[in-house]
């Protein structure tokens, strides 16, 4: 079967500005938007550029943007996607370095600033720290991230406004401040009880439906908001 | 063109920032070192994020067990290759490093009383596999990630080394590298450099590896002229998704899992009666490729069924979530209610660059030690895997290897000097560049990436032989004669994806030689490595481990005795 692809192509050391160039090839059964955009880089155009790594869903390198929504390339099933032309885009809000290739640091830099590690201050034990199944079952989803982008970038508070944290950073600092074992949820809930924090999301759950983890962002940062209001800390 | 050229000073230099590069990294910061890593990715990317089942410590949670059963385990799924004092020293370490790991805050599974729990692992004679869920992989890799964050590890990411710098003196100063996404050379000096640079996976058609996975570490020490070990040993996973070689872990056969022919049998029972669907992976690999091969696939064809619905839909959500994810999205198939279609899928080298104990890159592969390299992880052969890895123990070793690699490093740079890198180094980096940025050739390099695939695949794959060998090494070298006429259609700067693949390319068919050659030469069934034409093992001639090197005329070998302490060789019955 053939299909149409319609994808966006920026290359700054050529073009003055992006533009979209369409592809028709020939599709395979079960294939993916990153087996397509293999194949057009290898077979079609090898100037095509995008980042991908494990093909499984697993490593995050993938997501950008398809028929206008943030998903990962090697999840996206082609069969999926109706019968038009298939749009495909960098991640938005930021910078792009060429075709679907987005500067990420950004986005790292805004986890950085949740210190995004476990804290501990007591002594540690010589074994585990023990922690019940039920304990672990809080933090669990939430340390599925793959830390792709695709939720930040979908969230138009982000877009607006580069200083805000974003849904994945402060989905980690969750992930720490819910997890029994951590010490430092006080000092993350201060950096992030913040307008360019916590309170700069409106819910309008954008990040969750982007997820490819399927991790209901947005539950999780109202109950980081829950927190802040209460200061149980 | 103008080409940049940037320069960079460390004490320590870490390539690869996987399990075994981000350990090492850590070590080095703890012990204040300043420490720069290069990888060809976001460090979460790295293909360690992919692992799975668990990582392997005696513990003794789930049952009895102990760091002799762990060891004499691991000795015995090795086919007696293992080098027995790696494993004794690894299998202690590997306690500390579960808890080292908690203690940093890895999310593992618990038992209902908070300790850690395990689970039941291949050619594992215990339940001895520390786990979360079925993304362990992903929950250690970040966690050493945001450790690194902490320590303040200066990273450099998407950078792709073009060189590894071995001076004349045989001392080695770092490596040079291209900036992936801005163009242009990077000098890295360093008193010492670590590889950790993962596996070779992608040299296959089928594999469970990452794209990222080009065994580029071999191929940068290959040809600086130093030997590799053992390379011949590949570990073909039994359980990939069909077609497409996605992972689906030995969880799941831990969790209890069975796998069925065409006919509906438990074919295992004819081929290890009592470990079943446990025996390690190259008994089952072999099994799966026998029974597909006799015609008993499903439908005749060239895969046969794992079976979780007997687990039950809760045990299967709660302890294989991302495998059930897997299958229904790339497959269609959800394991509650189907059995997933799988195949035996190319996973793991179990050989590669040879050091000591302590990480320490052995220059002849026996006792010479390389000043200022390193090299960890699957990238390396201590060899704690001998000619068949144990599912769990590749993370466990990718971590305490980094971690006594990295100390090693530490006090080493306390004591080196930084050695300057010669210009003639950064001028062979440089023309390696502009060769493609510059030259007209006229074979695209996917297209010798897959003559290489269908090489690989068809003739250096579980069951080997004499005529298949010949013909593959003649192949290879063929292929390879084809480098210079390799044609980059992309001749920008910035984030050359084109580029990119062309080097790599290069690299998978440097080293397939030598996995083609090392198998041809072995004349003898040892672990993973099966001839058809030589179907025992041979201890009297080949219990010993390969070095080999490149040359023009072809792959050159020696040979170095297996470090034997407590296991004597006996059959390997399971």
């Amino acid at each position: 079967m053939k299909r149409k692809f319609k994808i966006f192509r920026y290359n700054p050391e050529k073009d003055k500005r992006p533009y979209y160039k369409e592809y028709e090839i020939e599709i395979g059964e079960g294939w993916t938007v990153l087996d397509a955009i293999n194949h057009i880089h290898w077979y079609v155009d090898g100037t095509l550029a995008f980042r991908r790594a494990c093909r499984s869903e697993i490593c995050g390198s993938c997501a950008m943007r398809i028929n206008g929504k943030n998903r990962l390339a090697c999840k996206t099933q082609i069969k999926t996607l109706g019968k038009g032309t298939i749009k495909i885009e960098p991640l938005p809000g930021l910078p792009i370095i060429k075709d679907m290739v987005v500067d990420l640091d950004p986005f790292f830099r805004n986890l950085e600033k949740v210190k995004p590690y476990f804290i501990k201050y007591s002594p540690l034990p010589e074994k585990e720290q023990l922690q019940t199944p039920q304990e672990r079952e809080i933090i669990n989803e939430a340390a599925m991230c793959i830390l792709c982008g695709a939720c930040t970038t979908s969230c138009p508070s982000f877009w607006a406004n580069p200083d805000y944290l974003g849904p994945a950073a402060l989905l980690k600092a969750y992930r720490f401040i819910f997890d029994s074992r951590d010490e430092g949820g006080k000092e993350r809930l201060e950096i992030i009880n913040d307008r360019n924090g916590l309170w700069r999301c409106h819910a309008i759950f954008n990040c969750t439906e982007a997820c490819p983890k399927n991790i209901n962002i947005t539950y999780y940062i109202k109950k980081l908001q829950n927190l802040a209001v209460n200061n149980q800390f | 063109m103008e080409i940049e050229k940037y320069y960079h000073k460390s004490d320590a230099l870490v390539v690869g920032t996987g399990l075994a590069g981000l350990r090492a990294a850590l070590a080095l910061a703890d012990a204040g070192i300043d420490t720069i890593t290069i990888s060809k990715v976001y460090p979460t990317r790295s293909h360690s994020v992919a692992a799975q089942g668990g990582i392997a410590a005696a513990i003794a949670h789930a049952s009895d067990d102990s760091t002799e059963l762990h060891m004499w385990d691991t000795v015995k799924g090795s086919d007696f290759l293992g080098d027995q004092d790696a494993i004794e020293m690894f299998v202690n370490e590997a306690i500390k490093t579960v808890y080292e790991m908690e203690h940093m805050g890895v999310v593992f599974s618990r038992m209902p009383d908070g300790r850690i729990a395990q689970r039941r692992f291949g050619g594992h004679s215990r339940p001895r596999a520390v786990y979360a869920a079925d993304y362990t992989g992903h929950v250690l890799l970040h966690t050493l990630f945001e450790q690194c964050i902490k320590k303040r590890v200066r990273f450099f990411n998407e950078f792709f080394v073009l060189k590894l710098v071995l001076r004349e003196d045989g001392v080695v100063s770092g490596v040079i590298a291209w900036d992936i996404r801005n163009g242009g050379l990077h000098i890295f000096n360093a008193k010492a450099t670590l590889f950790a640079t993962g596996g070779f996976g992608r040299a296959f058609k089928i594999t469970s590896n990452s794209f990222t996975n080009t065994g580029d570490g071999l191929a940068l020490v290959l040809r600086e002229g130093l030997p590799i070990e053992d390379l011949e040993f590949v570990q073909f996973h039994p359980t990939g998704l069909y077609r497409l070689g996605i992972l689906v872990t030995e969880g799941a056969r831990g969790e209890g899992g069975y796998l069925i022919n065409g006919k509906g049998e438990r074919f295992m029972k004819r081929y290890a009666p009592e470990k079943m669907e446990l025996a390690p992976r190259d008994v089952v690999a072999r099994a799966e490729q026998t029974e597909i091969n006799e015609g008993r696939g499903i439908d005749g064809k060239d895969y046969i069924y794992l079976d979780l619905r007997h687990l039950g839909a809760e045990k299967i959500k709660e302890r294989l979530p991302q495998i059930r994810e897997l299958a229904m999205n790339f497959l269609g198939v959800d394991p509650i209610k189907e059995p997933i279609p799988i195949q035996p899928t190319a996973h793991y080298q179990m050989g590669g660059i040879p050091t000591t104990k302590k990480g320490e890159v052995l220059g002849d592969g026996k006792t010479e030690v390389i000043p200022g390299f390193y090299a960890a992880g699957e990238a390396a052969c201590v060899s704690i895997h001998g000619a068949n890895r144990l599912g769990t123990n590749s993370q466990q070793e990718a971590i305490t290897m980094g971690r006594i690699s990295g100390m090693a490093m530490a006090e080493f740079v306390k004591k080196a000097s930084l050695f300057p890198i010669p210009k003639e180094a950064i001028e062979q980096a440089e023309e390696h560049v502009r060769r493609y940025l510059e030259g007209k050739g006229s074979v695209r390099p996917f297209e010798l990436r897959e003559k290489l695939h269908e090489t690989m695949t068809n003739k250096v794959g579980i069951f080997r032989n004499e005529k298949d060998l010949s013909e593959a090494v003649k192949e290879i070298r063929e292929l390879e004669a084809e480098i210079p006429n390799i044609h980059v259609e992309d001749k920008g700067l910035k984030f050359n994806l084109d580029l990119q693949e062309a080097l790599e390319t290069e690299n998978l068919l440097i080293f397939s030689e030598v996995i083609a050659a090392g198998a041809l030469n072995r004349k003898e069934s040892r672990g993973a490595h099966y001839r058809t034409d030589y179907p025992k093992r041979d201890d009297e001639n080949w219990l010993k481990h390969t070095l080999a090197w490149k040359t023009p005329e072809g792959v050159r070998f020696d040979y170095k005795p297996v470090v034997i302490t407590k296991f004597q060789p006996q059959e390997r019955k399971y």
